[in-house]
């Protein structure tokens, strides 16, 4: 076939493109992602007894607001990693600086702590749960996110998986952060986002796999 | 070039054709460039990102120089087609291709060796109908609508996902 038939196949018949298609998509993935994710908590796990108590501290806030963060940078970062010839740019910094400041915290309590304490703090009562509960409620927003990805034209595959995979157990561990009674920054700058990291890992693996257009 | 491509991307079918023609000759150049060692199939991935530009028009942000989307789009499907070429390379004897110095002539440089109309031959019947009808026939979804039975929102799914479809096949051809 020679080009300028191609090309005259393509143009005919063509249709206004809608905007604002791409962000329909992501707010779907990230709907079903999400409800799935909430679901899996309700239903797997169970939200902790004591909610409506803890809801007073300023910890319970930190735990959903550290993944929140996480998660709008990741959001933010793939959706541009997912259009061809888009920059991170600044939102690379964006990324690391929650994680940064858990860690600040971590390093400040730690500090504050005798050292026989520490190690307690650190390793909470729940940690191989925690490992093991973040990625696993991470799998609905992944799945959903690679499938909006996906749809787009993502030119830097293990990238954008890895974007998806932190939006993914970022959503994880704020739906865990409802179920899980560790209070202790210490446990959050180490367990939370490792097990962030895993189903950012896994995505970085998926992406050249599952992204390919 | 980006106005013709607002312009298509806003349903002006004239402009749009306008923006692919210029475009393809952009991308053969570019890919002559970068491919001295494959002429054969300039021509090719010409067309396969043609193909793909058409088919991820949604993910162009009008505030994003046209350059930065093409120059991505372009250098993603040259690196994929040298990664799979690697690939087969190793599998097959590369001496059976430096032997062929012969077969492969200039003559025919606007034509692809992919037959892509055969290829729309091998698309269900869903897909390929309306894809008949309103690209190469060149009637609008009502009349294609209406021909082929389907409703106007099932021909324009159709249409997509048979393009998408096609640039699949080329893709696992090779």
């Amino acid at each position: 076939m020679k080009t300028h038939d191609l090309v005259t196949l393509l143009a005919t018949g063509v249709g206004a493109v809608e905007p604002g298609a791409s962000s329909r998509r992501y707010t779907t993935a990230l709907g079903w992602g999400a409800f799935g994710a909430t679901l899996l908590m309700a239903v797997l796990l169970g939200v902790r007894p004591d909610i409506g108590a803890a809801a007073r501290l300023p910890m319970f806030w930190i735990k959903l607001v550290f993944p929140a963060c996480v998660a709008v940078a990741s959001l933010v970062a793939a959706s541009r990693l997912s259009r061809p010839g888009a920059q991170l740019g600044p939102v690379s910094v964006a990324l690391v600086a929650p994680v940064l400041a858990v860690w600040l915290l971590t390093a400040y309590v730690l500090l504050a702590a005798p050292p026989p304490e520490r190690a307690e703090l650190v390793m909470g009562r729940t940690w191989e749960y925690c490992l093991f509960s973040v990625p696993m409620l991470s799998v609905p927003v992944l799945v959903a996110t690679l499938w909006a990805i996906q749809g787009l034209a993502p030119t830097r595959l293990a990238l954008a998986g890895a974007a998806a995979g932190l939006l993914a157990g970022a959503i994880g561990a704020l739906v865990y952060a409802l179920h899980c009674t560790e209070m202790e920054a210490p446990f959050l700058g180490v367990w939370y986002v490792a097990g962030m990291l895993i189903p950012a890992a896994a995505g970085a693996l998926l992406g050249p796999i599952v992204l390919r257009w | 070039m980006r106005d013709l491509l607002v312009l298509g991307l806003a349903g002006d079918a004239a402009a749009y054709h306008a923006f692919l023609t210029e475009l393809g000759k952009h991308l053969r150049a570019f890919f002559r460039r970068r491919m001295s060692g494959l002429p054969d199939d300039v021509e090719d991935l010409v067309q396969e990102t043609l193909l793909a530009i058409h088919n991820q028009r949604h993910t162009y942000d009008l505030g994003q120089p046209l350059t930065a989307w093409v120059y991505a789009i372009a250098k993603y499907k040259l690196v994929d087609l040298l990664r799979r070429r690697a690939g087969r390379d190793l599998r097959n004897d590369p001496l059976d291709e430096e032997l062929d110095v012969l077969a492969h002539n200039d003559a025919e440089a606007a034509a692809a060796r992919l037959d892509l109309a055969k290829l729309l031959l091998r698309l269900p019947a869903r897909q390929r109908l309306p894809i008949v009808c309103m690209k190469l026939e060149g009637m609008s979804v009502v009349e294609t609508a209406r021909a082929t039975g389907m409703s106007e929102s099932a021909v324009k799914v159709s249409v997509h996902r048979g393009l998408k479809a096609l640039a699949a096949m080329i893709r696992t051809r090779r």
